[in-house]
């Protein structure tokens, strides 16, 4: 692992059961049934760069998303940030706090990712107030504003709901909750693909700038070649659980070794076919 | 204080507002409900007498007949009296005052341990889910004024005779909450189950929040507003149900009667002429179970098309 | 004009509520050619969708279509009483929606629902539809054998597949797709629109084709319309529009729309400024000015109408 990596992926797996229940297999006499979501899948990104997984439907994409964020714990393989295993049990309660302040997820759906019933001051104090990084409610204030203007929104905007913003905005509010904390890790699942292009074209320019000003690491899912080409340094294409190709950005375009990333690239809707 | 004339604006200028002034029954049903909650709350400074006062009773008062003065003492009762010389009016002020008290705290109480469960379940699954599920669907095959006379029952049994009549209002509210707690708990099961998959979810797991903290803080704010509904409907039926206790003679005790047992008490004399004795509590039963119930269709009815 | 099939003229589009009304449409005419294939491209709220529901008559109410004319070849079909609506709608004008899940009825075979939709349009005996039914979905290169398959033992694409074919049964004059790709992937959706494309052609029926995404446009279509918050942007043959765009709404959606050929990371997207304006905080004259960066005097108070190069703006007039 070069020491430049912040979070390295080895040999990571994630099975679902979907075995029917015991008493209708046992009845029947069938097998359990099982899903290897993700097969076998290895990757590093380093510090202060964007790593994109781009995959259709059921390439395992999200479930990678999961597991990277500490959501979802892995069947095996392990996910290491700064060398640090993610999932150690034997970790304590403290230690496993410090790790969880470095990462975070922007979510895809702008309506679900933010609680209807809470006002978006509440939805960014939050994370401030979990990891106790604030004294004071004057502090706090003061910082829920700094973020709100880190991502383009106004002050005013702290005491409204979810609701009152458009698609683009709400995804602003789920970035400015992501940087609550001050992470070193963000995933990021599809965070435009609900979007329409003119306000896709300014989250996404957000999210660069915030990775310039900040040094932060990207974890990029997507199933847009098109998004990816500006957005990644790096691209691992997924299929069926499994990571099928691996290159830095410009050259897995422009020279794609495998057939089926020839196959996405050649999908991939073009505005001026004479290009 | 800003955010308070805010508010008071916006629910003038909202929907809610404008279809409730737009129903004339609801406007009724709020009225009758206001007024008898009124009425009860403050039975003392409105009735007339005090009828449990033993001393203050005349015996010859007994059966007055409503607005005629009595043959004997010259007194008039504008709701007659009963066997016992009581005034029917303030009878049933006081007695409005039980039921209401019953049934508003047996629904708290349902409530309570129907969102509990309810968000246990849905966020739980597994073993957690299909126990509080197969108890509801256990509870429910039972009639529910069955169920609340068992509980009833039970309790008397294991309470010494001294306390029986002091502990019976408690027991009563306990017996009813118990037997009305599926409605909410289903209904709150299914939409925690729909918003535990819901990425703001997500996103407070990721900040390392207890199952408990995102039950509380993130999903019951979410579920509560089909929890209004069924509870006004809950209300209507506690209160029938504590009536119909009452009106078996295993609700409230005659020391501290309600309507229930106030509609006992009169069905002896009913048919030999005391009609009223029955009939005004009754009536009463009626107004107040039929105005809530309507308040909570109207209720359903307008917070339903709100999901779009 | 002789060969359009569909003629759109002035139509308004309302939504009154109780403070007043929302106009979801404002004064949008444009025709459909026999056989054509045209797009109507914009964003959330611009109006696309409403236009498609405008045509085939199925707003929701209170919506209701306020003033305007649209005509099937010669015959005017918004005001269609209940009767002869149900006679165009499925019939003529064919409808594709956007979730192949929730278009097909999980509860009927794939074969069944085929032959419901011919026989309800066509007079053939049920032996001959049944044949219909067939070849249709021979035509969608779905084996014939599936017939008696329910929707849900098909994949996304295979089931918009069989919406195609369902579209297409009773052999309509036009078809209105309403973002029939959006929920598929990237590799089915080529092929879905290559089959839309290729079956349209054949019978010479045009396709009313609604999307938000510009890639999809260039490739399936043959003329674009731009809507903007209820109204017509720009509208033009495809290649023309895209090569060169005039309005500078549209020029901006080009801009910042990534392309999978061009750029890396150090690209920064151009970004319209500002975002489009809710039904109910629309700004007055042209709508797009509070955004346009070679906004002028007039555009403030006056609204631009399509003019002969297709493009509703100031900037061309006494060109």
């Amino acid at each position: 692992m070069k020491t430049t990596d912040l979070i390295q992926v080895e040999g990571l797996r994630r099975r679902f059961d979907l075995s029917e229940p015991w008493l209708v297999r046992l009845l029947a006499r069938r097998p359990k049934r099982f899903l290897d979501a993700v097969d076998d899948v290895s990757f590093s990104i380093e510090r202060g760069k964007t790593y994109a997984l781009v995959g259709e439907s059921g390439s395992g994409k999200s479930t990678i998303a999961l597991m990277a964020v500490g959501l979802l714990r892995p069947s095996s393989g392990h996910i290491l940030i700064d060398g640090h295993n993610l999932y150690d049990r034997s970790r304590s309660e403290a230690e496993h706090r410090r790790i969880r302040q470095r990462l975070q997820m922007v979510f895809q759906s702008p309506y679900a990712s933010l609680n209807p019933r809470w006002r978006v001051g509440s939805i960014l104090k939050e994370p401030l107030r979990v990891f106790g990084l604030t004294q004071g409610p004057k502090a706090e204030t003061h910082r829920v504003h700094e973020l709100l203007e880190q991502v383009g929104l106004s002050v005013s905007d702290a005491s409204r709901f979810p609701h009152e913003f458009s698609g683009g905005q709400r995804q602003r509010i789920s970035i400015a909750r992501a940087l609550a904390s001050r992470p070193d890790f963000i995933v990021c699942d599809e965070p435009t693909s609900a979007l329409d292009v003119s306000v896709q074209a300014q989250v996404l320019n957000l999210l660069k700038d915030l990775q310039k000003d900040l040094g932060l690491t990207y974890l990029f899912i997507t199933h847009d070649l098109a998004v990816v080409r500006v957005m990644a340094h790096r691209i691992g294409v997924l299929k069926s659980g499994r990571l099928v190709e691996e290159e830095d950005t410009k050259r897995l375009i422009e020279f794609p070794q495998s057939d089926y990333t020839r196959m996405l690239i050649r999908s991939a809707p073009r505005i001026r076919p004479s290009d | 204080m800003i955010s308070e004339k805010r508010f008071l604006r916006r629910f003038q200028e909202s929907d809610f507002l404008h279809d409730f002034k737009r129903s004339p029954v609801t406007i009724v049903s709020f009225a009758v409900v206001v007024v008898l909650f009124l009425l009860a709350v403050f039975a003392e400074l409105v009735a007339p007498t005090n009828p449990f006062d033993v001393g203050s009773l005349n015996l010859m008062n007994g059966f007055t007949p409503p607005m005629q003065p009595n043959a004997f003492t010259g007194e008039v009762f504008p709701l007659g009296t009963d066997d016992q010389g009581r005034d029917l009016l303030s009878a049933i002020i006081f007695g409005l005052r039980v039921s209401l008290f019953v049934g508003l705290t047996a629904v708290i109480l349902a409530m309570v341990l129907g969102v509990s469960l309810g968000l246990l379940a849905g966020y739980r699954g597994g073993w957690v889910d299909s126990l509080i599920m197969r108890a509801a669907d256990i509870q429910v095959t039972f009639p529910s004024i069955l169920i609340a006379m068992l509980i009833f029952g039970v309790a008397r049994g294991l309470l010494p005779p001294s306390m029986r009549d002091e502990l019976a209002i408690s027991v009563l509210i306990i017996s009813i909450g118990l037997s009305e707690w599926v409605p909410f708990a289903r209904t709150v099961r299914g939409t925690t189950l729909v918003e535990k998959e819901k990425e703001y979810v997500q996103a407070a797991r990721l900040i390392g929040l207890s199952s408990g903290q995102i039950m509380l803080r993130h999903i019951l704010p979410n579920v509560l507003s089909p929890v209004l509904v069924i509870a006004t409907i809950t209300l209507a039926l506690a209160i029938i149900a504590e009536a119909t206790l009452s009106f078996l003679g295993v609700g409230a005790p005659p020391t501290e009667p309600s309507l229930g047992t106030l509609i006992r008490i009169g069905q002896d004399f009913l048919f030999s002429g005391e009609w009223w004795i029955l009939i005004f509590p009754a009536a009463t039963l009626l107004a107040l179970a039929l105005s809530v119930n309507l308040l909570g269709d109207w209720l359903r009815d307008i917070l339903n098309p709100r999901l779009k | 004009m002789t060969d359009s099939i569909l003629s759109v003229r002035n139509l308004r589009v309302v939504f009154p509520h109780r403070h007043g009304k929302l106009v979801a449409i404002d004064n949008i005419s444009f025709h459909i050619q026999r056989g054509e294939i045209i797009g109507f491209v914009g964003e959330s709220g611009a109006g696309k969708s409403m236009t498609g529901a405008a045509i085939i008559g199925l707003i929701d109410p209170p919506g209701y279509i306020e003033r305007g004319e649209i005509w099937l070849d010669n015959l005017r079909i918004d005001q269609s009483v209940r009767g002869d609506a149900s006679l165009i709608r499925g019939k003529r004008i064919s409808m594709i929606f956007q979730d192949p899940l929730t278009s097909l009825n999980p509860l009927r075979t794939i074969g069944d629902q085929l032959m419901e939709t011919i026989l309800t349009h066509l007079p053939l005996s049920a032996e001959a539809a049944r044949k219909k039914a067939i070849s249709s979905l021979e035509e969608v290169d779905i084996d014939p054998s599936r017939f008696g398959a329910y929707p849900h033992e098909f994949s996304g694409g295979m089931r918009q597949r069989v919406v195609i074919a369902l579209a297409l049964c009773a052999e309509p004059e036009l078809i209105i797709a309403d973002e029939p790709t959006t929920a598929l992937d990237v590799s089915v959706q080529a092929q879905v629109l290559d089959l839309l494309k290729r079956l349209c052609r054949e019978r010479g029926a045009s396709v009313m084709l609604i999307t938000h995404d510009m890639g999809v446009i260039a490739e399936t279509t043959d003329r674009v319309a731009v809507l903007y918050a209820g109204r017509l942007a720009e509208i033009g043959p495809t290649q023309t529009l895209l090569s060169n765009p005039k309005h500078p709404y549209t020029r901006g959606l080009i801009a910042s729309t990534p392309s999978v050929e061009s750029g890396d990371i150090g690209t920064h997207l151009f970004q319209i400024r500002g975002t489009m304006p809710r039904l109910d905080a629309l700004p007055p004259g042209c709508r797009f000015h509070p955004r346009c960066e070679q906004i002028m005097a007039r555009c403030r108070s006056e609204q631009p109408e399509v003019a002969e190069n297709g493009a509703a703006c100031f900037l061309y007039e006494d060109d």
